[in-house]
């Protein structure tokens, strides 16, 4: 029993992990009032550059932070697009929906000799598990604890996000630009700097989130492993309304109700469900959660509306 | 407003680049091929031309297409034709890729897997006088055009030998099986897969369970871990990227897994112990015989087996199955293709049988 709960747990921090990481790219672009729906492509540059560099570096930690750096590029093309030239943030996080995966594919068959999925990183040169040994193999505490970094850096990096949110100047300064860009720009605020600033970190959150899976959950990248993570993680991101402890526990939902799909659905389960009713689990539970328990979601005044200086 | 349009400038800017990334494959023909055309215009008339429109994965996939263009170098070395390729990078350029193809004055344009049916159906059915074959077809109520060919592969039997395989590999008696989607094409590998462990040893359980996915990595991963987690020390999967969740997991614990559709052993090169492989480069050799000799038997589909090379266990295999079980396995196989065994490929065969 207790094993099962520790199953449920562990699959849980697997699963929310790299749906965190872009989460908290939403929330902090939206709260500077630019919306970014690219994040999907911004994760799928990340899981692909992540798994380049850390197989030919063999280093996982230079593969995640050039993952981010890869994100924080495609980021800026939305950062120039929207902020500089007040095109539309929709249409612009199309574009980069488009934008990263077909790059990826083609940096893919660049660096792989035309392959499109990413050759196998060794175990030994994936993100370290710290805790890997400590407890004896599928103990309870060891299916709990016994993550990759990336999983405890998800959580320190909500804390970090969510003390530079609300109790730093800067912080007060980007969900000012957020709420009122024009009260901001009257106090001497500078709107694009803060605007440039918080969408390319959205980027580089969102690069660590795709390297969160081509470097952890998976030691390779394949088009197709980054399948809506994004989309998710920014629903997430509403769902817990714009703030970085609400979408990490919309997240943990998301990632607990995958579990419960997988336990619920194994071989030996006292009561079998249709695979297919089950893999509904988290969407309907978001659902009803959704409808059930969280009040009503307020965006960030100015989210969507460049901001033009002078303009009336 | 001279900004707006300038946005505007910039974002269909970034829109054409992203199409453009997506959609060249077309214009973009192999390097290779352009020095055969050179050649192929003086010699012998008689040379047969053949050609593929791969699917979206291109024809480095180390997959299905690339196993297809490996069948059209091998007809080219030993049969002398001349054989090109033309990579889709979207679905919608199936149809494009198609009449490229028809223009070049091929005499086969096979189409490589099952997202090219409606595609390859409509060609056929336009160009009555031009050749067309598919490997993985589902033609569904469709009647097939007297100038296609449709391949298909006995998954099941590839399935059974790997099964037998994991029967006698396994320590725990206890082996798993992660599909990818409930449903027939993936059945046989389920049930040929769990007779085949059956056959090997009959107290062994097989734990199976599906993951609703072939791309959701995560989902495969955490099955999989279940299934080591409940005993399980050998687990195959038929189940796309998710499978890439199943190898991790056997990595991971340091147990077993069993590949898919191509060798997998490179993902995991102490893990992975085998692979079923469905050899589209033999089946598609086997049709360019077929062609050469003036046997192309078109409006029906083909299904290839273990009786000729159209499946079977990766070459990897030895590297971890020791050869006593390699030598039984032959010998299972032999008794498959005089049939012997009888290999079912859905679940009222496998409870008549087993």
């Amino acid at each position: 029993m207790l094993d099962s709960l520790g199953f449920i747990i562990g699959t849980t921090l697997m699963y929310s992990t790299p749906l965190i990481y872009a989460a908290l790219g939403g929330v902090i672009t939206e709260n500077s009032g630019v919306t970014n729906i690219g994040l999907e492509g911004m994760m799928t540059i990340g899981a692909l550059i992540g798994a380049t560099v850390g197989f030919y570096s063999g280093n996982p930690w230079l593969g995640f932070l050039a993952a981010g750096l890869a994100g924080g590029v495609l980021a800026l093309f939305h950062a120039i697009a929207s902020v500089t030239f007040e095109a539309d943030q929709v249409v612009s996080g199309i574009a980069i929906n488009f934008l990263g995966p077909g790059l990826a594919l083609f940096l893919s068959r660049l660096f792989f000799e035309g392959a499109t999925m990413t050759k196998a990183i060794p175990l030994d040169s994936k993100m370290p598990r710290p805790l890997h040994g400590i407890f004896p193999r599928n103990s309870f505490l060891d299916l709990v604890f016994n993550q990759y970094a990336t999983v405890y850096m998800a959580f320190l990096l909500v804390f970090v996000l969510w003390y530079l949110l609300y109790r730093t100047k800067l912080g007060l300064r980007i969900r000012a630009v957020g709420e009122h860009p024009r009260a901001a720009d009257t106090l001497g605020v500078n709107i694009y700097r803060i605007r440039y600033l918080c969408v390319i970190l959205s980027g580089v959150f969102a690069g660590f989130g795709g390297a969160s899976m081509s470097l952890a959950i998976v030691s390779n990248f394949r088009p197709t492993l980054v399948s809506g993570h994004g989309f998710i993680a920014l629903a997430a991101m509403i769902f817990g309304k714009w703030k970085p402890q609400g979408a990490m526990w919309a997240c943990l939902l998301f990632g607990v109700s995958n579990g419960l799909v997988v336990y619920l659905g194994r071989a030996d389960a006292p009561f079998q469900i249709s695979v297919q009713i089950l893999s509904m689990l988290p969407y309907v539970l978001t659902l009803i959660v959704l409808m059930g328990f969280v009040g009503r979601a307020s965006a960030p005044a100015a989210v969507g509306v460049p901001y033009e200086k002078g303009e009336r | 407003m001279f900004k707006k349009m300038l946005a505007l400038m910039l974002v269909l800017l970034l829109m054409a680049t992203a199409l453009v990334g997506c959609g060249g494959g077309a214009a973009q023909d192999p390097a290779p091929e352009e020095d055969q055309e050179q050649v192929e215009d003086q010699p012998t008339e008689e040379q047969i031309k053949m050609a593929m429109v791969t699917d979206v994965g291109g024809v480095n996939d180390q997959s299905f297409n690339e196993s297809a263009w490996n069948g059209h170098k091998q007809a080219e070395a030993e049969l002398g034709f001349s054989v090109s390729y033309v990579e889709s990078e979207q679905d919608a350029d199936y149809e494009r890729n198609l009449e490229t193809l028809l223009d070049a004055g091929n005499d086969l344009i096979w189409g490589i897997g099952f997202m090219m049916t409606d595609a390859i159906l409509e060609a056929a059915e336009f160009n009555p006088d031009q050749k067309y074959a598919i490997i993985d077809p589902d033609f569904g109520e469709n009647v097939v055009p007297e100038n296609l060919v449709g391949v298909l592969f006995k998954a099941e039997e590839g399935s059974f030998l790997v099964g037998y395989i994991a029967g006698k590999m396994t320590e725990t008696n206890k082996v798993g099986f992660v599909g990818g989607m409930d449903f027939p094409v993936i059945h046989g590998f389920h049930y040929g897969f769990m007779a085949g462990v059956k056959h090997a040893n009959p107290d062994a359980e097989v734990l199976v369970q599906y993951a609703d996915s072939f791309v959701d990595a995560a989902r495969g991963k955490a099955i999989a871990n279940q299934m080591y987690q409940q005993g399980a020390d050998i687990v195959f999967h038929a189940a796309g990227g998710a499978g890439d969740g199943v190898i991790e997991a056997a990595r991971e614990q340091d147990k077993y897994a069993i590949g898919v559709d191509e060798d997998q052993n490179h993902l995991a090169p102490d893990h992975v112990i085998t692979s079923a492989m469905k050899r589209v480069d033999n089946a598609i050799f086997m049709v360019a015989e077929m062609l050469k000799d003036g046997d192309y038997a078109g409006g029906e589909t083909k299904v290839f087996g273990l009786a000729d090379g159209g499946v079977g266990i990766a070459p990897t295999s030895d590297k971890h199955v020791p050869a006593e079980i390699l030598e039984e396995v032959k010998q299972v196989e032999q008794e498959i293709i005089a049939g012997k065994i009888v290999v079912p490929n859905n679940k009222d065969d496998y409870e008549a049988n087993y």
